[in-house]
């Protein structure tokens, strides 16, 4: 099978495309690169070279000599960005306090979101930082690239950027770090009309989704989570770029309920695969399994010798409601019992898998502790049929922005207002009934809020008909 | 059409709309698969991990692909990215992937393949002698550390992350490389409560917080923020409305009642709330998001303050390595770090990792009463013979 996008894509050749030379781009040794000093002193940052694990300091320093030696004209903002990114990191270790003044009103033209400025509050220092703002490029879903596109990316941020950036963000998005005003247009341009990229989000909108890897590189993924990301992204631009919601909104989507992106404690909208028939089972495995043929846990645990594989003991009782047993020397599961956690499958990914028939659960209103406390997304829908183009998702989607955009105060996250408002009121939204589903435990004190409608006869009642029977 | 040199490039200021192309959104995501990845789309049966961070995928068509994870910085140069494309250029076809949590993977279709890429990839180190891309961060082991921006680029952080990170990555490469924990161990980063790395649900989460309430910049205040916006803001209700004695408008802060969360900062920039002394690091722990087992987990918070101790931050170094240590010690195979917490108990949690416990561990936050303990089901550690003497229950 194949996956079509929205609009025909351009191929991207990096030959075709780009602005440096080979010359340019290897314009150093490594000599050079050993002898190399930092025009700011900078001990703490020479420290962090040392040790095992990648130094992002010896990284800088590499694109900083790079930039050192490219000629004047060949880059739109100034020389010593990364020098002088790298003396700003030091002088806040020096006064243990940040040196980026709060926020700024920049962007381009259109849109809301997708650039955050940023400036210095030591412009004297260190001068060619000054401006320094954000731009958020939105990832190709699941993070999947080739490397034409990657150059070219690489090109265009050294020439009208820092040539710094995150990849990536904690959202998703590819972060660029750093370039000025006078630059953010000239990028947007050459991403939209070069390389047919459009930035992410940013503000009180639609935040960049993400996904994990799903079905392209994972046995267990139970939806195609890089179609459905890519799908929502694109039919929900307007909300992406033009903030007019209450705050952020994310929609996260993981293939099954290991979690690899985290979407229960970080999206307003978890989407996480599942399935609703039974664990697929290979009998003849799982005596592999037993016999020690085959690796248990697909090699996870193999630094340490933790003895011979015991299914009983690391399966079987480990099941998180028992619902597993070996008869006759088959592994039989009571798959009505089962909760799909995950875990048998984990263990014995050759012999067990999740089922075929599959979808995904919807959870509802998770988000970091800014501002009532963290919350974990709530179970609101047990299983979701997952087909393009995702009308029933989108459905349930606009019911949840219409109440909140209505209702929610400025910078209350979905969870809060489900909160506020109680989950009663959030099933009425989504006209779905209750399920005992949605919580660990039914409510222990007896506090119902409960309608008018509810009650018998209604809450119209005359005091006269009441005295009648009472005396005053 | 080549990227543009030009100053401005074809971008007209002088009239912005033209020809302006938005709401394009992502590209397409087939088109970077490699063609074995679209070849085998929905159609794997399963995985091996062959070593630390060397993995198999096996297709029901009998194509098999080889994954070398390797640990990457969050914040990186083109200069980096050109590197990882030139590796995927020499053994990928031009093709790579980053995860969620900041790793590399780079893919192959033959073992041949596979190994000649493994020993190029732990042959480059940086000139001062870091590795560029170590291998490993798969299974039962500590994966790559996810984080904030911090003092790079962020304009409300507590303590900085890119340093934190490589610090704690240098104490735990060992786990990295490895894979001899009971069970994963996520490690996550966010350099103040706003986090943006929802660090909230993690093993291990290394938290910037900042201990001063806000300084008021009376002068300008009222010019620069929305009072009404400046106290709606307070979680608590401490922001109310003030006049400086000249009569300017401006704000006062009840100062017992901030809970330095920071959020009246985040709406007016007039009440900074950083300070070298007052900021520095929260470490909680036994958080997960996976179903695994047991149902996802929030951390708690096991350590309420270690110092900014730039670059390098050995309290915290040795901290989490005291907890990791600890958990690899004395956790059953599967037990996650929060799993193993509960069914020990925290108090020995605390008596096993050697960590203080103090009275700013206890909630006092709204609705603290579910962290009660209602119950004389207890364990005695040296904590609990503490109170008893105090209480003149024991000699």
């Amino acid at each position: 099978m194949a996956f079509e996008p929205k609009e025909p894509q351009k191929k991207l050749k990096y030959k075709e495309l780009r602005i440096y030379s080979d010359e340019e781009l290897n314009n150093y040794t490594e000599e050079e690169l050993k002898d190399f000093k930092c025009k700011h002193d900078i001990p703490d940052l020479d420290e962090l070279e040392k040790g095992p694990w990648p130094s992002f300091v010896a990284d800088a320093k590499r694109e900083a000599l790079h930039r050192r030696k490219l000629a004047e004209d060949r880059m739109m903002v100034g020389r010593d960005v990364v020098e002088d990114l790298m003396g700003i990191l030091q002088l806040s270790f020096d006064h243990g306090e940040t040196h980026w003044k709060h926020g700024g009103i920049v962007g381009v033209f259109g849109y809301g979101g997708g650039v955050i400025g940023r400036y210095s509050d030591v412009p004297e220092q260190f001068p060619s930082i000054v401006h320094f703002h954000t731009l958020r490029v939105n990832q190709p879903n699941s993070k999947f690239y080739n490397t034409d596109y990657l150059r070219t990316l690489c090109d265009l941020w050294e020439y009208r950027g820092s040539g710094m950036l995150n990849m990536h963000g904690s959202t998703g998005d590819i972060i660029f770090l750093g370039t000025t005003t006078e630059q953010l247009e000239p990028v947007f341009y050459e991403l939209g009309h070069v390389l047919q990229q459009d930035l992410g989000g940013s503000g009180s909108n639609l935040r960049t989704p993400s996904c994990c890897l799903g079905k392209a590189r994972c046995e267990w993924s139970c939806i195609d989570t890089q179609d459905m990301c890519y799908e929502l992204t694109h039919f929900y631009q307007d909300e992406l770029h033009r903030p007019a919601f209450p705050y952020k909104f994310k929609f996260k989507f993981d293939g099954c309920p290991n979690g690899c992106v985290a979407s229960i404690a970080r999206a307003d909208m978890s989407f996480i695969g599942t399935w609703k028939d039974n664990i697929r089972i290979d009998q003849e495995a799982v005596q592999a399994y037993i016999g020690g043929e085959l690796k248990p846990n697909a090699g996870a645990h193999s630094g340490r010798d933790w003895g011979k594989f015991d299914i009983q003991k690391e399966v079987i009782n480990l099941c998180p409601t028992k619902c597993m047993w070996m008869e006759d020397g088959k592994l039989m599961i009571d798959n009505k019992e089962c909760v799909r956690c995950m875990h048998c499958i984990n263990v014995m990914p050759r012999a067990l898998r999740p089922g075929s028939d599959t979808g995904c659960s919807i959870l509802c209103g998770g988000k970091a502790p800014i501002l009532e406390g963290a919350q974990m997304s709530m179970l609101t829908i047990p299983f979701m049929k997952c087909e393009p183009p995702y009308d029933n998702i989108k459905d349930v989607v606009d019911k949840i922005w219409d109440w909140w955009m209505e209702e929610g105060r400025n910078r209350e996250r979905l969870g809060e207002l489900i909160q506020r408002h109680g989950v009663p009121k959030f099933l009425e939204i989504l006209d779905i009934p209750p399920m005992p589903q949605m919580v660990t435990e039914p409510r222990s004190n007896p506090y119902i809020f409960w309608k008018e409608e509810d009650v018998e006869g209604g809450w119209k009642r005359s005091i006269e008909d009441y005295r009648a029977r009472h005396k005053r | 059409m080549a990227l543009s040199t030009e100053k401005l490039g074809r971008y007209n200021p002088d009239k912005p709309m033209e020809n302006r192309i938005t709401d394009l959104g992502p590209r397409h995501f087939w088109q970077y698969f490699p063609p074995i990845i679209q070849k085998n789309y929905g159609k794997w049966l399963y995985h091996e991990i062959l070593e630390s961070g060397v993995l198999v995928h096996v297709s029901e068509t009998g194509d098999k692909v080889y994954t070398i994870r390797c640990g990457g910085c969050r914040f990186m140069t083109v200069q980096n990215i050109r590197e990882i494309c030139e590796i995927a250029d020499k053994h990928c076809d031009g093709y790579v992937r980053f995860t969620t949590r900041n790793n590399i993977e780079f893919m192959v279709d033959t073992p041949e393949k596979m190994e000649a890429l493994k020993k190029d990839l732990m042959s480059r180190k940086h000139v001062s002698g870091s590795y560029k891309f170590p291998i490993g961060g798969t299974g039962a082991g500590v994966t790559n550390i996810v984080h904030t921006q911090g003092y790079i680029h962020c304009h409300t952080p507590a303590t900085d992350a890119s340093s934190m990170v490589k610090a704690v990555m240098d104490d735990l490469f060992d786990y990295f490389q490895g894979m001899t924990l009971p069970a994963q161990v996520r490690v996550s980063m966010a350099c103040c409560l706003n986090m943006c790395g929802a660090v909230h649900c993690s093993d291990i989460a290394l938290l910037g917080y900042h201990r001063k309430p806000p300084i008021v910049d009376d002068e300008v205040l009222g010019g620069v923020c929305e009072i009404p916006l400046v106290i709606a803001s307070c979680p608590t209700g401490a922001i109310s409305p003030s006049k400086t004695e000249d009569g300017k408008k401006t704000v006062k802060i009840k100062e017992e009642r901030c809970m330095f969360c920071g959020n009246c900062y985040t709406m007016c920039s007039a009440v900074p709330l950083t300070d070298k002394e007052g900021d520095g690091v929260t470490i909680l722990a036994g958080g997960k998001i996976s179903n695994r087992i047991t149902t996802p987990k929030f951390s708690k918070v096991v350590v309420p303050f270690l110092p900014n101790n730039f670059p390098r931050f050995p309290e915290v170094c040795d901290t989490v390595k005291r907890i990791v240590e600890a958990y690899a010690a004395d956790a059953n195979k599967y037990e996650r770090l929060g799993d193993w917490a509960e069914r020990i108990g925290w108090e020995k949690f605390f008596e096993k990792c050697d960590i203080p416990f103090t009275e700013h561990l206890i909630d006092d936050y709204r609705l603290s009463y579910d962290t009660y303990r209602t119950s004389t089901q207890f364990k005695y550690t040296e904590a609990a013979w503490e109170v008893s003497r105090a209480a003149g229950g024991i000699e």
